[in-house]
């Protein structure tokens, strides 16, 4: 049986000493690992930025996409086959500003992959821009008086589009994080997993400090039940989105795949290409 | 005694326009006719002027005609915007429902028949294009009984009574014509050999198409003229486990087909114009990638809106070129329905072999144009994966990557799909080695490029090049793609009895350019006069660019919406001789 060990490579990653992206590599491969996945039944699918390189940071099959369009390529790998674990990640400018539209159709559409935000409320790789998580007032290149926007809130969003399976992590909490990405491997359809990976150049504000100040964690919180949708908004609502854990699950919501008229029960990949003669002629006479 | 005829039925749209000259064109096409149909519609539900201008013919037609037989009115707009396209000996037969007034400048002869009147009598007004298919069998002398089968195929889900008064309103109508219209008036059909053919849309063919050539998997966006392809693998997938997403915008869908192609199923996507300005980064991205994808563009005016419901071939040179940076891309062009059908099966093979984007080039008239096709024979139709890996791989140590993109002679590499196992590698629209690890060294970068664009030089492609050229010296060399076809062929014919030498070229295969095929019919024409629907002449400027003569070479333009009519090149060529 593989361990985290099997799904690390020989490919040092580009990313910044302190980056907290390499906690989300560390908590994606002992995932799969503690799943008992082998390496070649992994397929990471990234977006475009600094997060966007972990597809080539973890011994299993990876595609670097294009900005924006993780989500999109890695449910067309689900739908060919089946048998994958799929996991799709990105930067919080990826998935809620230039691939907004597929993140919020992807979570409705409930295709069983697992989505990781790495959220670092800044653009990094670009140098310094602000991103629809960045906090309103919030100064970057882009914004040097200060961003006028209002952030995006993203576990709220989820859990209005329909989400399943919506949770929130910190790097740091690698334990956790862990143990949220597995429940996300095993839930069935789609999970949202959003998570705190500080940008130690470009974000000054949002810092390992900043956030060890500031979140809550939902573990912490008396008689909280993930599995009620009301109290998670409500919960969100009170302490402005900055908690941890694993906010909303729905278990009994099928997936796309499960309710899937016809759909094969094999890998779509391993289908014979072949019609039957007798097949295509009643195709054919339909038109006559 | 006739053997060609156009039909043309007319209305408000949502009247039952379509169903009237859709339960005539079945009827005939089991007869054994030649139907071609051509629908004029806008973006708009209810309401508009609408018509379908049906040609029927003993031998094969691709065009519509330059004039009319019979047009069948529902009110008096039809036969105000219609009347001047017939001869001297059409007819036009309306309802009298609306009291129409026979135009003064035609000799053609108006009926005015109760359509609505003898409909309400038998129980309902919808049955009044009943009526109206009753009286058209009149004028050409057509037994009724024929349209019976399709009546009850069409009617019968709603019960005997339902087909017996659709058919007692046939006979209503053909009865009443009958009795007004002057033998000579009557227009004998000759009879037709009553084979059993194919009646259908070039979007039915090119789905079709796409099921024979193994894809199990659809990404798309509605739009118009592309949406009847994802309505028929809808349809039509789920019985062999396949799927069609209709996805959230046209990136989503282009990209969602790229990750099924990279995950081992032939996926397609499809759509218009519009949408291929959408797709376009991700077709760099399956170019890169060498992911295999399919994408149909069914081309329609532009641009941006432009005008979506009538006939253009203006995304030529964006087919081409339009993605940012160089990757290898395939595009062709069929130009029968009977080609869109093998061409893409066959875009399924190239793109697998190649490892490349296949652009399946269509437009609105043959993707749209309802006609009568010649059996598909399935046993023509291959599958082949090129240098997809199906057997165990031998491992690789200190986990070294799978080379993906390996550089070889013929600069395909071997694919494998996720899952194999000893085949991991890396996947990304960054410049990368051959295990896919992003590189920007020059030297790499050379390697690669060069890798990619070695895939296509020597694309084997059967018959890039449609050519009906019979002359050695040519007085005029006739280019097309795509529908243009059967107007080009109609005038050759006329052209011929006019003693000119015609030689024409219609070309399947837009990119890489057939540039060997086509010279020498370039070099032995006097002048070459290059047919497309664009306002720039972007075919005639690729032909020049390849295969040089520009000096040979005339552009006849059209983008006013419409199809090419057989006398407008009939004209042009009598013009350039």
């Amino acid at each position: 049986m593989a361990t985290f060990k099997d799904f690390r490579n020989n490919v040092k990653p580009n990313w910044c000493p302190g980056c907290g992206d390499f906690s989300v590599q560390a908590a994606i491969q002992r995932a799969a690992a503690n799943v008992g996945l082998e390496p070649e039944q992994l397929a990471v699918v990234s977006g475009i930025g600094c997060s966007g390189r972990i597809s080539g940071y973890i011994n299993s099959y990876g595609f670097h996409g294009i900005h924006g369009r993780s989500l999109p390529i890695a449910q067309g790998v689900k739908m060919a086959n089946r048998d994958l674990t799929v996991i799709a990640s990105g930067g919080d400018g990826d998935g809620f500003a230039i691939g907004m539209g597929h993140t919020i159709h992807a979570i409705r559409r409930n295709v069983d992959v697992t989505y990781i935000v790495m959220d670092n409320q800044i653009y990094g790789l670009t140098k310094g821009q602000t991103s629809p998580r960045s906090a309103t007032g919030f100064k970057t290149k882009s914004t040097p008086a200060g961003s006028v926007e209002q952030p995006i809130s993203p576990m709220e969003m989820a859990l209005t589009a329909g989400a399943t399976f919506v949770a929130q992590s910190f790097s740091t909490d690698l334990k956790d994080l862990t143990a949220l990405i597995e429940a996300g491997i095993k839930h069935k359809g789609f999970s949202l997993i959003n998570v705190f990976s500080p940008c130690v150049t470009y974000n000054k504000v949002n810092t390992y400090d900043w956030f060890k100040e500031n979140l809550t964690k939902l573990a912490d919180i008396e008689d909280y039940d993930s599995s009620n949708r009301e109290q998670a908004m409500q919960t969100l609502m009170k302490h402005n989105g900055l908690v941890t854990g694993l906010i909303y699950q729905n278990t009994e919501r099928p997936s796309y795949q499960e309710l899937l008229n016809g759909y094969s029960e094999t890998p779509l990949a391993t289908a014979d290409l072949q019609l039957d003669e007798a097949h295509f002629e009643k195709l054919v006479a339909e038109f006559m | 005694m006739i053997n060609q005829l156009s039909w043309k039925v007319g209305g408000q749209q949502g009247e039952g326009i379509e169903s009237t000259g859709e339960i005539f064109s079945i009827a005939l096409n089991r007869m054994g006719y030649y139907l071609y149909g051509y629908r004029h519609f806008s973006s708009r539900i209810k309401g508009g002027h609408t018509n379908n201008k049906i040609r029927v013919s003993t031998t094969q037609v691709r065009s519509i005609s330059d004039d009319l037989d019979i047009l069948v009115a529902f009110d008096q707009e039809t036969v105000d915007l219609n009347y001047k396209e017939l001869h001297d000996k059409g007819v036009i037969i309306a309802d009298a429902k609306f009291d129409p007034k026979q135009p003064e400048d035609t000799n053609a002869k108006l009926y005015a028949v109760p359509f609505t009147d003898l409909a309400t009598e038998l129980g309902t007004s919808l049955m009044k294009n009943m009526v109206a298919v009753g009286a058209t069998c009149a004028v050409l002398d057509l037994d009724i009984n024929s349209f019976r089968e399709v009546v009850q195929e069409i009617f019968g889900k709603k019960g005997q009574q339902v087909v017996d008064k659709n058919m007692e309103a046939v006979k209503a109508g053909f009865d009443y014509m009958k009795s007004q219209i002057s033998a000579d008036a009557v227009m004998q059909l000759e009879k037709a050999d009553g084979k059993k053919r194919l009646f259908m849309i070039g979007n039915d063919a090119i789905a079709l198409g796409a099921l024979a050539g193994g894809c199990r998997f659809m990404a798309a966006y509605p739009i118009t003229p592309a949406s009847e392809i994802m309505e028929y693998l809808i349809q039509k997938l789920p019985a062999l486990g396949g799927a069609v997403i209709q996805t959230e915008d046209e990136i989503a869908a282009a990209t969602m087909a790229i990750g099924a192609n990279y995950a081992g199923v032939r996926a397609l996507t499809a759509s218009a114009g519009p949408g291929l300005s959408l797709k376009m980064e991700a077709i760099g991205l399956s170019g890169i990638t060498e992911q295999p994808l399919v994408i149909v563009d069914t081309q329609r005016g532009g641009p941006s809106t432009g005008l979506p419901t009538k006939q253009e071939q203006s995304d030529l040179m964006a087919m081409i070129y339009g993605t940012h940076g160089e990757i290898p891309k395939i595009v062709m062009a069929p130009s029968t329905v009977q080609e869109a059908f093998y061409d893409t099966a066959e875009a399924f093979n190239l793109a697998e072999e190649y490892q490349c984007p296949v652009i399946v080039l269509s437009d609105l008239q043959l993707s749209l144009g309802k006609q009568t096709v010649e059996p598909l024979d399935y046993s023509k139709v291959e599958i082949r994966r090129g240098k997809l890996q199906q057997e165990e791989l031998p491992e690789i140590e200190n986990k070294g990557y799978f080379k993906r993109y390996e550089v070889t002679e013929d600069g395909v590499s071997p694919r494998v799909i996720p899952g194999m196992k000893n085949g991991i590698h890396h996947v990304t629209g960054v410049e990368h080695d051959e295990t896919g690890k992003p590189s920007e060294s020059a030297l790499n970068r050379n390697a690669q490029m060069d890798k990619r664009f070695r895939k296509i030089e020597n694309i084997k492609f059967n018959t890039p090049v449609y050519k009906n050229a019979p002359h050695e010296e040519a007085d005029i060399l006739i280019v097309g793609f795509n529908s243009t076809r059967g107007a080009i062929e109609e005038a050759i014919t006329r052209l011929e009895k006019d003693g000119l030498k015609i030689n024409h070229a219609h070309i399947r295969l837009i990119h890489p350019f057939p540039t060997d095929e086509l010279l020498p019919l370039v070099k032995s024409a006097k002048k070459v006069l290059v047919v497309e629907n664009n306002a720039t002449g972007q075919l005639a400027n690729i032909l020049k660019m390849n295969v040089g003569h520009a000096e040979k070479v005339t552009k006849q333009l059209k983008y006013d919406g419409n199809p090419f009519l057989p006398h407008e090149i009939y004209t042009k060529c009598k013009e350039l001789f």
